[in-house]
């Protein structure tokens, strides 16, 4: 659309399609969004009047004893499920750009598959913190450890969500080489998404 | 609807412009028309905004008035700095942005025609939804930096906090939407040898100015978020017996504050800028200067958040860093003013009223800076912080800077925009009503100020020395107020007249004076090619004369994008999401969640839409 009316005008001034421009220009904004409540999360790190704790056990002045609440090994595998889905995001774009359906249907849904896993294991280890006491406002570590994360989390499933609106696109065959673009701009937010989630597992999880 | 006009062979010289009725504008995505759209929205908000300020001058006029209650007070001051700032300054610098980017720079629209109308209407809605508070009587009442623990739900139980955090936050999906989109436009869309030091100074303002909103938005956006969920979900990120910190506000608003007063600003320095060469027959002296002294102040603005801090005690070694970048960037800002200075240097001055404004700004603005520079002393600053010395100093800047820098654009563009000359014998008479009444109300703010007397206090107590000033300032305000009755006068009889405006009445220096007044909505018949600053007067100067005047041709066959609705209604979808989480307590998670799919449908129809 964008691109047929550029070439019917005139080139652009970088020579880069707009939107490719605009996606970068986002995301360079949206790093000041994650800095934010990365610093936010810093700030409140260790000023939680009561328990549970991210690393510590505790216990209660009623006498309750609660764990550490990091389990890093499920969190692990989510990361690097994560980390792979980037490579088949990339593997998917090339499928995309070369024409090649079957690369593209199949690596995109990896690429899907993963983020599923990776949101629906947010959605367990949510689930299981609040079992084990650290509620939203249980104290300022699970306030901002929960809007840290799920922030990340809605992300990554909007991610999910245009990168399965795509992926219906090119079962439909309406995905070809000439718009490959769109599976671009999805995928260098995608790749972004990932990068931020990298700073945030060990600096929530792994630092202590 | 565009290409079927575009379709007929015959398509006489106008076509491209007689689209009328209101299903035209509800679906333009054109970017003149949205930039009118935006001008005639900020202006009523600026002039609600001006009746509050009224409202709150005829209170403070004498001692112990009762004019106004104390909690009306508070609404009116908090609404006036909320309106002036959101829904005034800023989309009236929209107005210029959606109006000239794309004519200086040469091109057909913005990069994201459909965006920029998202950008207007969610700015609409935006500020509709914070006005709605009035109606409930529950108006925004902590002041326009909405510190903690005024906000908290212990302290401000009603809705009134609910509509100013959430009201901001609709209109910061407007900001981010629209720097995304003019950033792009700038970067990529400049006609042919526009390189970057070729652009006009006021481009290259609207360029800092995206990255500032860029960068800056964020940070308030998360401020709000956090601030949301403590009002509404119970958690204590600044409320301290759950261990949070009401400074951690106080910082996060600041980091994102102190840029956008330079987002407030840079666009009328910009302004200005076109103004003073034309209206001085020599082109801007010290170009680059102008450009990287720009770069540095929006630079130096994300290290000096804290001087809106300084009695909050935060150490003599935070105090003395923030304290030297603070004063650090008066330099940028005096190569400036010395830059325009230096442009009406010997130049042939001609006193039309669109440089009248420009030379009150450079006056005014200089005021305003002095006494920037003089609470950027800790020292000093505790004197004033929080006392009618600083409502004159950001008066100075953000009335005496942008809104006489938005004024002189108004004049200077105004022909290009409606095709018509705003009369001129007014606008002298605007200029000097406003000069003189802005000055009687802000200047003797300066004294009872350094007097001592509290800013955001609903009245004062006979005899401390504050009555007379404050007559004073009272009366002053009125003037202010006839003069921008004045403006509507003469904007009434403007329209009255034929339009006639020239397309070059100013002997302009930049692209958009080389097309018919108004232009047609294809802007440029043939992209223009420019060979250097300044690029209409080099026409005209390898021409040897003034150029001829361009005809309006039909433009038959120029590709411009479609209509469309569907930026409406993903608007309607998130002011509807905000509204819905404002009242989930009452309705429940289901109208949230409809929300939420009318925003999606919005999204889909418009990402699967046809755009031309
Ligand atoms: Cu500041």
């Amino acid at each position: 659309m964008t691109a047929h009316a550029h070439a019917a005008h005139l080139e652009t001034s970088t020579g880069l399609d707009n939107r490719k421009v605009a996606i970068w220009t986002f995301i360079g904004s949206e790093c000041m969004f994650f800095a934010t409540l990365i610093s936010n999360y810093l700030v409140n790190k260790g000023k939680s009047l009561v328990g549970p704790f991210p690393h510590e056990p505790w216990t209660s002045p009623a006498g309750q004893h609660f764990e550490p609440i990091f389990e890093i090994p499920l969190v692990t595998l989510g990361t690097a499920l994560l980390l792979f889905s980037s490579l088949f995001v990339v593997l998917a774009l090339s499928g995309a750009q070369r024409g090649s359906r079957k690369a593209l249907i199949g690596w995109l849904g990896a690429t899907i598959a993963c983020g599923v896993f990776f949101a629906g294991m947010q959605v367990y280890e949510f689930t299981h913190f609040v079992h084990r006491g650290l509620g939203f406002t249980t104290n300022l570590f699970g306030s901002s450890f929960y809007t840290l994360t799920g922030f990340h989390g809605t992300h990554v499933a909007i991610g999910v969500l245009w990168l399965a609106t795509l992926w219906v696109d090119a079962l439909r065959g309406k995905l070809p080489p000439a718009k490959s673009l769109n599976l671009e701009m999805a995928a260098l937010y995608w790749h972004f998404v990932d990068v931020v989630w990298i700073i945030i597992f060990p600096v929530v999880y792994l630092i202590q | 609807m565009a290409t079927r006009v575009l379709d007929q062979p015959h398509a006489h010289a106008a076509a491209h412009g007689e689209k009328t009725g209101l299903w035209s504008w509800i679906t333009t995505v054109d970017h003149k028309r949205i930039g009118v759209l935006y001008g005639a929205t900020a202006f009523i908000f600026f002039l609600m905004g001006g009746i509050e300020a009224l409202l709150l001058r005829i209170q403070l006029g004498s001692p112990e008035n009762t004019f106004l209650s104390p909690d009306l007070y508070n609404q009116l001051f908090t609404m006036h700095g909320t309106t002036m700032i959101f829904l005034a300054v800023m989309p009236l610098s929209a107005m210029f942005f959606n109006y000239l980017i794309p004519l200086q720079i040469g091109a057909r629209d913005v990069a994201f025609p459909r965006l920029n109308a998202f950008s207007y209407w969610v700015f609409l809605l935006g500020g509709l939804f914070l006005n709605a508070s009035f109606l409930f009587g529950a108006a925004p009442d902590q002041g326009w930096f909405g510190y903690a623990n005024l906000t908290s739900k212990q302290y401000s139980p009603g809705l009134n906090v609910d509509f100013w955090m959430l009201g901001l936050q609709i209109l910061g999906i407007a900001s981010l939407a629209a720097a995304v989109n003019f950033f792009v436009t700038i970067v990529n869309m400049r006609a042919p040898g526009m390189t970057l030091m070729r652009m006009p100074m006021f481009v290259w303002m609207s360029l800092i100015t995206q990255v500032l909103l860029l960068l800056a938005f964020p940070v308030i956006t998360v401020a709000l978020i956090l601030l949301m969920y403590d009002r509404f979900f119970g958690s204590a990120f600044f409320v301290p017996s759950g261990g949070g910190d009401p400074l951690l506000w106080q910082h996060l608003f600041w980091i994102f504050g102190h840029p956008e007063v330079y987002i407030l600003i840079l666009p009328a320095f910009g302004i200005v800028s076109e103004v003073l060469p034309v209206f001085s027959r020599k082109p801007l002296f010290g170009y680059a200067a102008m450009v990287f002294s720009g770069v540095f102040i929006a630079f130096l603005g994300f290290g000096v958040w804290s001087h809106h801090m300084f009695s909050t005690g935060m150490g003599p070694l935070a105090d003395t860093f923030f304290a030297l970048t603070t004063m650090l960037i008066a330099i940028p800002t005096g190569v400036k003013i010395f830059n325009w200075i230096g442009t009406m240097w010997g130049g042939s001055l001609q006193y039309r009223t669109p440089m009248l404004f420009a030379i009150g700004f450079i006056a005014m603005f200089i005021i305003g800076g002095l006494s920037g520079v003089m609470h950027s002393s800790p020292p000093a600053d505790l004197q004033q912080t929080d006392t009618y010395f600083v409502v004159a100093h950001f008066h100075y800047v953000l009335f005496g800077g942008s809104i006489f820098g938005l004024t002189a654009g108004a004049y200077y563009w105004w022909p290009k925009m409606f095709g018509r000359m705003l009369n001129e014998r007014l606008g002298q008479l605007h200029f000097w009503l406003m000069l003189i009444g802005f000055n009687l109300t802000f200047f003797p703010m300066h004294f009872v100020g350094l007097h001592g007397m509290p800013r955001r206090v609903y009245t004062y107590p006979e005899g401390l020395g504050f009555d007379l000033m404050n007559q004073i300032e009272t009366a002053g305000s009125f003037v202010l107020a006839l003069a921008f009755l004045v403006f509507l006068v003469n904007i009434f009889q403007t329209w009255r007249k034929p339009r006639n405006a020239p397309a070059d009445p100013w002997n302009g220096a930049t692209l958009e004076w080389a097309i018919p007044s108004p232009p047609p909505e294809f802007n440029f018949a043939e992209i223009p090619t420019v060979h250097g600053r300044d690029a209409l007067w080099e026409q005209k100067r390898q021409r040897g004369g003034p150029l001829p005047e361009p005809a309006r041709v039909s433009g038959a066959g120029i590709h411009m994008p479609n209509p469309s609705y569907w930026p409406l209604v993903t608007a309607v979808g998130i002011l509807a999401f905000f509204v819905t989480l404002m009242m989930l307590a009452k309705i429940g998670i289901w109208a949230v969640i409809a929300s939420f799919a009318l925003l999606l449908l919005g999204v889909y129809k418009w990402a699967y839409e046809p755009a031309g």
